[in-house]
């Protein structure tokens, strides 16, 4: 339900933490989005460092995937890869990554 | 932290310094700031006293304007009291972020020097810097004198911080004629000023990392439209506290603004000048001349620009028979800005007077008494109203 003017917090100040998840970014993206190579990675996490919206998947200290439904698909995980386990692909593509 | 002002002392200042010392008792956690003429001395005598002790301030060396006031949205939103000061191209480069200023509710104060906007380029005083930012959301204080500039950037500061406001303020002097010549002026002592404006609090600061928050995010046709209404009832909510402090400060200082424009000789007055700023002291000096001869004028100086005292102005104009509308700077294709202002604001009148405007002082072009007095002849008949005339331009 849509807030009148009166109920908004003034500013349009989102208030408390963590709202990322109340907004499903990942329909922004257009065309590509990022797929992990396991046998490459090396769980440095610098994608988890760089990844704008939080959307790297950690288990036990270990990358585990993408959580596609906010990854805006910039590629800045990709860009910042040093063993090249990130790649940016079409949406379309069959996963490279059984 | 030293004082310097334990009780009230009357001094000899310019309305820059005088600026300053406002700047020097509100006690502002950070001050960006960017250098330009007439606003200059300003801020060097605010950062004297930083540099002497007198003030714990974190002045920010901008790289522009447009810095400045990006340095100040962050620093607010962070929960710092903030001040700046700017003139002309100075406000022209700082624009986009004043609208950004005043959405985010951030509630910065800022000294003007007013000078005119280029080109051609030219240093000297009239509006129409300010009133290019008539309309960024910002709340418009236009000063007199030095002592103006001192007394409403002290109140324009405890509005601004006014939880039924959160809006910033630009308290208006005109550049050179007030930020560059020395009057006497009463600077309250330090204690009073700070207590008077009392602390500031934030009410999401971005700094408190206990209760986080997302702030500028991004409005898309389905809360813009919400936030901007926002800002209007904050507005709108400026009339009223304004009264309030005015009856506060005029308890602290003895120095009364009351209501939201100053009347001078209005009671019985059956034609009226309005002016904003300096010239309000050159024409009560004219009105003054005039009444000697009978006439019966007055005059009509608004200290609020934004928000507009609409209702108000309306009612003192009522059944008077001309009005002559001075405008310090151009809306080229229109009326002078503060002309549509009050030719709206008599909308709601039965007893409409007529209406004159007249465009004066551009790029510090100087206006004599004598002649907002021959503008009187216009008034009582001899030229028709609802023209747009200039005085003291070579035609």
């Amino acid at each position: 339900m849509l807030k009148r003017y009166q109920e908004l917090p003034l500013g349009g100040v989102v208030v408390g933490g963590a709202t990322l998840q109340l907004v499903k970014t990942g329909s922004w993206r257009s065309g590509e989005k990022p797929f992990y190579d396991e046998k490459r990675c090396i769980h440095c996490l610098l994608c988890w460092v760089h990844c704008p919206e939080a959307t790297i998947l950690i288990e036990d200290g270990q990358m585990r995937g993408f959580d596609y439904e906010h990854c805006k698909g910039c590629g800045l995980c990709a860009e910042h890869c040093p063993t090249d386990a990130i790649q940016m692909l079409s949406e379309m593509a069959p996963s490279p990554c059984p | 932290m030293k004082k310097i002002l334990e009780k009230e002392h009357r001094t000899l200042l310019t309305g820059a310094e005088a600026a300053a010392h406002t700047m020097r008792q509100l006690r502002p956690e950070v001050v960006p700031v960017y250098p330009i003429t007439p606003q200059t001395p300003i801020i060097e005598t605010f950062a004297q006293f930083v540099a002497d002790g007198f003030v714990d301030t974190e002045i920010i060396n901008v790289e522009s304007e447009h810095s400045a006031m990006s340095a100040a949205v962050g620093a607010s939103c962070g929960g710092a009291r903030v001040l700046t000061a700017t003139s002309s191209q100075g406000l022209a480069l700082m624009l986009e972020i004043c609208y950004i200023a005043s959405a985010m509710r951030c509630p910065i104060g800022m000294a003007v020097g007013s000078r005119a906007l280029s080109g051609p380029i030219n240093i000297h005083c009239d509006h129409s810097d300010s009133m290019m930012a008539r309309d960024a959301g910002w709340v418009q204080i236009f000063c007199e004198n030095a002592q103006e500039a001192y007394d409403l950037s002290i109140v324009g500061q405890k509005l601004a911080e006014d939880q039924r406001v959160l809006l910033p303020v630009m308290t208006i002097q005109d550049g050179f004629t007030i930020t560059h010549s020395a009057e006497p002026v009463a600077l309250l002592p330090d204690e009073a000023v700070t207590e008077f404006v009392g602390e500031y609090r934030a009410l999401y600061p971005l700094l408190d990392t206990e209760h986080p928050t997302t702030q500028g995010p991004f409005a898309l046709p389905d809360y813009y439209f919400e936030l901007k209404r926002q800002q209007v009832d904050a507005m709108e909510n400026v009339y009223a506290v304004w009264g309030e402090l005015q009856e506060e400060f005029a308890k602290l200082s003895g120095r009364r603004y009351r209501g939201l424009f100053e009347a001078y000789k209005l009671d019985d007055a059956e034609y009226i000048y309005i002016v904003l700023g300096a010239t309000a002291g050159t024409a009560k000096v004219a009105i003054d001349r005039l009444r000697r001869q009978r006439k019966r004028v007055g005059l009509l100086k608004p200290w609020l620009f934004r928000p507009f005292p609409t209702e108000e102005i309306a009612q003192a104009l009522q059944g008077c028979k001309a009005v002559a509308i001075l405008d310090r700077a151009l809306s080229l294709g229109s009326w002078g800005p503060l002309y549509s202002e009050i030719s709206a604001a008599l909308n709601t009148v039965s007893a409409r007077p007529l209406l004159y405007n007249y465009i004066y002082g551009l790029g510090g072009r100087d206006i004599r008494p004598d002649q907002l007095m021959s503008v009187l002849k216009d008034l009582e008949g001899e030229s028709d109203a609802n023209v747009q005339r200039f005085i003291g331009l070579r035609e």
